[in-house]
């Protein structure tokens, strides 16, 4: 498989205080499931920023799609974004504007016509279990649905990547595995995922998910080779 | 995404419009009133300014003042024959008596049609050229002829009401280019505020991969309506409050300030101030717009 992403030396440091990330190597493969685990403030959702464009690395190398992101124009930030889609914790959907039109977002953002929205969306509304709720605004939303929303919203523009940063952090468990059933459904389509999570119980749920594990800024298993459970942790 | 001025209802939900009060629509609206007012002046006083120049340019009025009835008569014959003979004199009409004593009334009453009464002799004289050769040629001409003649140029009496209204008119344009500026600034402002109410709305569509351009068009065309509207109601409220005063005017019967009075291309000059307004405000709102989305990655 391709490399879709390739990580090299990369270090991000907020101002003037730590570096937050140090040194992180890694690539990812075209089509492949990662989870980025740690603890707590050990760099997970910095990383994820850097890899979704949210934020330049202060130093390394960071090449996506085939060219480096690092010097990449601002201009051409919206194309490589239309690229990738993000699913935040706190869901950021557009409070004032319905399921479908949140959904529809991407979309319009493209460019797409408006008489080529409304079937993907319907579908993609059907997908993730919310066509009944299609006109509901994102306050009258339960937090499971409010992530499927995210969820539908950031793959309707059929990405090539799709990040998620603790998905499964706001919902109960049984939500939070049919969200992991609708990312696995996603990878196999072809679209590379990397979901962010310190819920151990998730990892054993998708068998050929590779593991990343950050510490401290710092990437303990830079091949991206590891299975769940980690060989020192099987016993 | 459109990407034209006019955007698809899709696009306008996207910026709630329940947030803020549509209080621009009305910060403009006086804004607009101000304007109009002012231009109206402006524009009032630049076309009795031109009425004026146009009046007094080449107008001449020759005085005979001579007490005596017999030489005063032979002088004033002498003077309209030489003026006749001028080159460039278009026309001289000795002023009759009757019209003489109508004017003096206010200041001597009946008296001033006392046939004994010395009062000098006047002819109104309109040239072709109001250059002051011209002038000069013709009141050389008019001296040699009737020597107690005294020329007056029309021009150097009004000449001080004619640059009081030019300044007038220069003062309104100066007024017109503060409001406008004093407009751009609010315009500039209330983008950078709305920016920040709807901050999260344009964080999410940057990580959608919105461009900054498809961001400032939403603002752009909510702040080129809001003036557009609150533009066109406080021109129309200008326009009845000019028109009621062009009323008056036009009651008091003043020559002078007749000339006070807008024409069909004053009107529609004052009817384009909202357009123009709006877009200023789309030039300002894109402009702040997209200096603050530059900020951010």
């Amino acid at each position: 498989m391709a490399n879709i992403v390739q990580f090299e030396n990369v270090g991000l440091r907020y101002g003037t205080g730590a570096e937050t990330l140090s040194d992180v190597s890694f690539t990812l493969s075209s089509g492949a499931f990662y989870f980025l685990t740690g603890t707590s403030g050990a760099g997970k959702t910095s990383l994820l920023k850097l890899l979704y464009l949210a934020q330049r690395p202060t130093r390394g190398g960071i090449r996506l799609f085939g060219e480096d992101a690092v010097t990449l124009p601002r201009a051409r930030l919206p194309g490589f974004r239309r690229r990738i889609g993000v699913v935040f914790q706190d869901f950021r959907l557009v409070p004032h504007l319905s399921a479908y039109d949140n959904i529809a977002l991407p979309l319009r953002v493209s460019g797409v016509a408006e008489s080529d929205i409304d079937a993907p969306v319907r579908e993609m509304l059907a997908w993730v279990g919310l066509d009944q709720r299609i006109d509901a605004k994102p306050p009258t939303l339960s937090g499971g649905e409010q992530q499927r929303v995210a969820i539908a919203r950031a793959v309707i523009g059929r990405p090539e990547i799709l990040v998620a940063d603790e998905p499964t952090g706001n919902v109960d468990p049984d939500m939070a595995e049919r969200l992991l059933h609708l990312f696995d459904s996603l990878n196999r389509l072809g679209t590379t995922v990397v979901v962010a999570t310190h819920d151990f119980h998730l990892l054993g749920r998708i068998p050929d998910a590779h593991m990343m594990r950050l510490d401290k800024g710092r990437l303990l298993d830079p091949t991206g080779s590891l299975r769940f459970p980690p060989p020192g942790e099987a016993a | 995404m459109n990407i034209g001025f006019i955007t698809a209802a899709a696009d306008r939900r996207l910026l709630d419009e329940r947030r803020g009060t549509r209080a621009m629509m009305w910060i403009m609206a006086i804004m607009l009133f101000l304007t109009a007012l002012a231009a109206a002046l402006g524009l009032a006083t630049l076309a009795a300014t031109t009425l004026l120049d146009r009046q007094l340019v080449g107008r001449l009025t020759v005085q005979i003042v001579e007490p005596s009835a017999p030489a005063r008569t032979a002088q004033t014959a002498a003077a309209l024959a030489a003026l006749r003979r001028a080159p460039g004199v278009r026309n001289a009409v000795e002023v009759d008596r009757d019209r003489l004593a109508t004017l003096l009334r206010p200041w001597l009453g009946a008296d001033g049609a006392d046939p004994d009464l010395p009062i000098p002799a006047m002819i109104d004289v309109d040239l072709a050229s109001g250059s002051a050769a011209a002038v000069a040629a013709v009141s050389a001409a008019v001296t040699r002829a009737a020597p107690s003649a005294r020329v007056d140029r029309h021009e150097s009496w009004m000449s001080p009401v004619s640059s009081f209204m030019r300044l007038v008119t220069w003062l309104t344009a100066g007024l017109v280019a503060l409001i406008a500026g004093a407009t751009a600034a609010v315009v500039i402002l209330a983008a950078r505020a709305s920016l920040e109410t709807h901050r999260e709305t344009i964080e999410v569509m940057h990580m959608l991969g919105s461009t900054d351009m498809q961001i400032a068009r939403l603002f752009q065309r909510r702040i080129a309506l809001d003036t557009l509207l609150g533009g066109a109601l406080g021109t129309v409220l200008a326009v009845v409050v000019t028109a009621a005063m062009g009323a008056r005017l036009a009651a008091l019967g003043s020559d002078l300030l007749d000339g006070l009075s807008l024409g069909q291309r004053d009107w529609a000059v004052l009817a384009m101030l909202p357009f123009a307004f709006a877009l200023l405000a789309t030039v300002a709102a894109r402009y702040a717009v997209l200096g603050a989305l530059r900020k951010i990655l």
